[in-house]
């Protein structure tokens, strides 16, 4: 049974719904920016999704007041890698570390080959499951 | 795009600008400009200018008749303590009154922030500073500093040729305001004539008149809650016309550090007779013996000359 139709990466907010517009975006980034978190933009072409740390672009941006500035690097990320996974993240700071308050995806490829179940034998009868990314196969930067 | 379709009005329609005017609160930031900067008249006649164009502007868009966003970056040039960065941060505010930016705040940078020490340094440092100022307005002080003629592998080219291409493509973010002395930034717009071409407002601002350098000290030090006796107004009428002949005079700048220092003679002046009480009004009071003590007077120099 596939409760994923079109194999879609669902990792973080609104990853469920349809792609969100850049209106929508500046929206989201407003409301970071309102709360004054620091927003960073980051991508990758390994979607595991015990892959946490992804390449950042450029610096999280700290002490901005309007969106355009954030969504320019967006545009900027996603015309380098049009074809990777890019995410916006929101940290805040009134902690004394900077933990993600938002996370989505902003830009996937084109084409997501999805995930598939790997079994592994072990001592006895034993099997352990993982899971693979088929995308992975190749080498980075290769992969979508 | 709906929603603006549906706003527009049949051609025979008219539109009440008064009323549109009066809704903008146009008139109060307006009021308050010139309440509290005194003279500049060439500034403020610009900033009225800018004002109407912003809301014909508007009203026109209610007839769906497009024109382009006005590009609002603008040149001050002026003295020293003519108040160029005072205005520039007037600016925001009015011009997010005016719904031409969104956030109307001011980022103040001067070279540092823009221009980087090594190959690769500075388009980082200036997408930064352009992306903090988004939203609001952008102030380069000191603009001419960005270009160094004598140096030819300087790296404020590369900051000048960035901005250039912010200035154009994202008119709609950010303003940018050049401030700097009226020969330097001439000599700046010679050597980057794409800079002076998108820079639609060159405003140069007018030294101060004595009357008006007195008005500001009176504002300067309402605002402090003290005031002049009467004696101590001619004094420092006085000190002004004396001072103004003098070298390295900067306008406003002099007049607060004028006033700065009558603060401290005021404050010896009363530590000197203690033992008395003293009322509200002694402690708010400027005598003119406070003025008359400068340096100005007795040897026509400043107090912090040395020797």
């Amino acid at each position: 049974m596939m409760t994923n139709t079109g194999n879609r990466l669902t990792q973080g907010q609104f990853s469920f719904l349809p792609e969100l517009t850049d209106a929508q975006i500046t929206a989201q980034i407003k409301w970071a920016l309102q709360h004054s978190w620091a927003v960073s933009v980051e991508y990758t072409d390994d979607p595991h999704p015990r892959n946490t740390y992804w390449e950042m672009f450029g610096n999280p941006m700290f002490d901005l007041k309007d969106p355009a500035g954030i969504l320019m690097e967006i545009n900027n990320c996603r015309k380098t890698f049009p074809n990777h996974y890019i995410r916006v993240t929101a940290f805040n700071s009134t902690r004394g570390t900077e933990s993600p308050a938002m996370s989505y995806i902003v830009n996937r490829p084109k084409k997501e080959p999805g995930f598939g179940v790997v079994r592994q034998e072990v001592d006895g009868r034993n099997i352990r499951y993982t899971i693979h990314s088929y995308a992975t196969d190749k080498p980075e930067g290769e992969r979508y | 795009m709906s929603e603006a379709q549906s706003n527009i009005i049949a051609d025979t329609d008219k539109v009440d600008l008064e009323a549109e005017f009066k809704s903008s609160n146009i008139q109060e930031v307006l009021d308050k400009l010139d309440r509290e900067l005194i003279g500049l008249v060439p500034v403020k006649t610009r900033i009225r200018e800018i004002a109407a164009l912003l809301l014909v502007d508007r009203l026109r868009k209610q007839f769906a008749l497009t024109s382009e966003t006005p590009t609002l970056h603008m040149c001050f040039t002026g003295n020293p303590g003519t108040g160029k960065t005072t205005v520039a941060m007037r600016m925001g505010e009015i011009l997010k009154r005016l719904g031409y930016v969104r956030e109307g705040h001011l980022v103040t940078v001067t070279r540092d922030d823009l221009v980087g020490q090594y190959i690769g340094h500075t388009a980082p440092k200036t997408k930064e500073v352009i992306k903090k100022a988004m939203g609001g307005v952008l102030f380069i002080d000191e603009a001419y500093y960005l270009y160094k003629p004598e140096n030819e592998r300087d790296y404020g080219q590369e900051s000048i040729e960035i901005l250039l291409q912010v200035m154009e493509n994202n008119r709609d973010d950010l303003v940018v305001i050049l401030a700097g002395y009226k020969d330097k930034m001439d000599r700046f717009f010679q050597s980057n004539p794409g800079m002076r071409s998108r820079i639609a407002h060159h405003i140069d601002f007018p030294d101060y008149r004595p009357e008006e350098l007195l008005a500001i000290a009176k504002l300067m030090l309402a605002a402090q809650n003290y005031h002049f006796s009467a004696d101590a107004e001619k004094a420092f009428t006085e000190y002004l016309t004396l001072r103004m002949k003098m070298e390295h005079f900067s306008n406003a700048r002099s007049v607060r550090n004028a006033l700065d220092r009558a603060r401290l003679r005021q404050a010896n002046r009363l530590f000197g007779r203690r033992g008395r009480p003293l009322t509200k009004d002694d402690l708010m009071t400027l005598e003119a013996e406070d003025v008359l003590a400068s340096r100005v007077f007795s040897e026509g120099r400043l107090d912090r000359d040395p020797g």
